[in-house]
């Protein structure tokens, strides 16, 4: 975003961190610097996300993280009408969508898709990700948000 | 019955329920009874209807972390001896045909000899099953979904059904025919929350969206209430007042890493039962065909469409042809679905409704009985992991 403190959703929603004991610390920290970072093994060169302390494919324990690049394509979608948190009250629609990463294994994530609320979302289109800096929050952390690659690869 | 070796795992036959009861059910909050004395009430109910003395009872078992605990409901009802408290792990309703079979795995291993299965819910208390305020940080899998606004199950089914509709060509027609069959079914059931308020497709076309392609129809309720059943060992189950359901079959569980965060299941346009259907038919020793009549949990309609393919009824290609109005309601329709209203129209107790009207099916006295209900499925709780499912057949079907 060329924004830096622009957000796709009001502020109010839960702040990502990561758990205790630091599983997906480096996850976080990653977005935080602009970069995806995700499990990669070592061993069996698996993919996986979310993480995990094991290797879901051959059980070595703390798969290595990678940076990938954020890009990918839709492989699922939704937009939500229904306020199901007091931040999102009068707020909407908005749609969420999911990515998988071809490039990483087929790996999916989670995101919002940037851009008109209304707009037609097409199942395999091409999405590259914006990372949302929230600098200003307590804690600070950043999501990767998604919008459509003009440019398409295929 | 035939003689069944000694050695042979399974639970075809070999446990009856011989009790059901329930409390009145009420709309989200509107319970006058709290939640513990609600549990109290069904399993009264469901003793008094098998003609049972409730310190007969030995065992206990539930699921979605029902919190009316077993030890104080054994004081409470003066049970002679506690010997089995089984909780089946998951949230939701994918547990709802997996306690049964936790209770009947008990009988059946000889730790206890008269279980009651219940579910008790009073949200007004507790606070909404669903909701999703007051947290300040996430972290684990919620951490990957919230923040983007994915907070509530219908959010987090969305995306699945999403996927489910594009891999099938699953129109929203087939959605609405679960939810008008639903409807259709409550207006014969006096208990239901939504008797005496029909649906057409008009007002299901005109309803809000909550999440495309989830409108308000295709969303279970949130309801207050409890309901409970009773199990002994099929030996003894000609020894009470009803007219026995005997179980042929339950499984539970999920698919290779179906629980894979976040969103990141191999198989993920799934309800769930790929290996939990084969599973209950091998067990009961049928096929999708003698079932005569199926209560499918509906925490949304789209979770439905996938459990009935995944459970042979048609394949996801047909869902259109099959997923019609027609087809749903009894007495004569193809496979009368969700018969007393279920959690769309009867009561959202967590599924555990439905296999209370499984148990009715049976006996033949539900409200709108199918005409084959010798044989009668129970699926719970789409789309989690894990999932359960159950058969129950009279005594001809042994
Ligand atoms: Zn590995």
């Amino acid at each position: 975003m060329t924004n830096p403190t622009a957000r796709y959703l009001p502020a109010g929603l839960p702040i990502p961190v990561a758990e205790p004991d630091g599983l997906s610390a480096p996850y976080w920290e990653g977005l935080r610097k602009g970069k995806l970072l995700v499990q990669r093994c070592s061993h069996c060169n698996a993919w996986q996300f979310g993480p995990e302390w094991l290797c879901h494919r051959c059980h070595a324990f703390d798969p290595a993280w990678t940076e990938v690049q954020p890009c990918g394509r839709i492989f699922s979608w939704e937009r939500v009408w229904h306020p199901s948190h007091a931040a999102l009250k009068g707020h909407g629609p908005y749609i969420a969508v999911l990515v998988e990463l071809p490039h990483a294994g087929g790996i999916r994530m989670v995101g919002n898709l940037l851009g008109d609320p209304a707009q037609k979302v097409t199942i395999g289109a091409d999405v590259e990700g914006v990372f949302e800096h929230h600098p200003e929050s307590n804690p600070p952390y950043a999501l990767l948000q998604w919008r459509r690659r003009q440019v398409s690869s295929k | 019955m035939t003689a069944r070796a000694r050695d042979e795992r399974t639970l075809r036959g070999r446990v009856a329920v011989i009790g059901i009861g329930e409390t009145e059910y009420y709309r989200h909050g509107a319970s006058p009874d709290p939640e513990f004395k609600l549990a109290l009430k069904a399993i009264l109910a469901a003793c008094e209807d098998a003609g049972l003395d409730p310190r007969d009872i030995d065992g206990f078992s539930s699921y979605s972390d029902d919190r009316s605990e077993a030890s104080r409901l054994a004081a409470a009802l003066g049970t002679h001896r506690l010997r089995t408290a089984t909780m089946q792990w998951g949230g939701g309703g994918g547990g709802c045909c997996a306690a049964v079979a936790n209770a009947a795995a008990a009988i059946v291993a000889g730790l206890a000899d008269c279980v009651v299965v219940f579910r008790s819910l009073a949200q007004g208390q507790y606070g909404r099953f669903g909701q999703a305020a007051g947290i300040h940080t996430v972290s684990g899998e919620r951490s990957y979904l919230m923040p983007y606004g994915v907070l509530a199950p219908p959010q987090r089914f969305a995306m699945r059904v999403q996927r489910y509709m594009h891999e099938h060509g699953v129109r929203q027609d087939a959605m609405c025919a679960i939810a008008l069959a639903s409807y259709h079914h409550a207006q014969a059931n006096p208990r239901a929350v939504m008797y005496g308020r029909p649906l057409d497709p008009g007002k299901y076309d005109a309803s809000r969206w909550i999440v495309e392609p989830f409108h308000l129809y295709d969303c279970c309720m949130e309801n207050d209430g409890a309901a409970a059943l009773v199990l002994v060992s099929a030996e003894r189950a000609s020894d009470f007042r009803r007219k026995p359901a005997y179980l042929l079959g339950a499984a539970f569980g999920s698919g290779h890493r179906a629980a894979a965060t976040a969103h990141n299941a191999p198989l993920y346009a799934t309800a769930s039962f790929d290996t939990v259907a084969p599973d209950v038919y091998r067990m009961a020793e049928i096929g999708p065909s003698d079932v005569g009549v199926v209560q499918a949990y509906e925490n949304f309609t789209g979770g439905v469409v996938m459990a009935l393919a995944e459970h042979g009824f048609f394949r996801p290609e047909d869902a259109n042809d099959f997923l019609t109005f027609e087809n749903l309601i009894a007495p004569s329709g193809r496979l009368p679905l969700n018969t007393s209203g279920g959690n769309l129209a009867e009561c959202y107790m967590h599924g555990f409704e439905l296999v209370l009207e499984a148990v009715r099916q049976v006996r033949g006295t539900s409200t709108s009985q199918a005409r084959r209900s010798d044989v009668a499925m129970v699926i719970g709780g789409p789309m989690v992991s894990p999932a359960s499912n159950l058969i129950l057949g009279s005594e001809a079907t042994l």
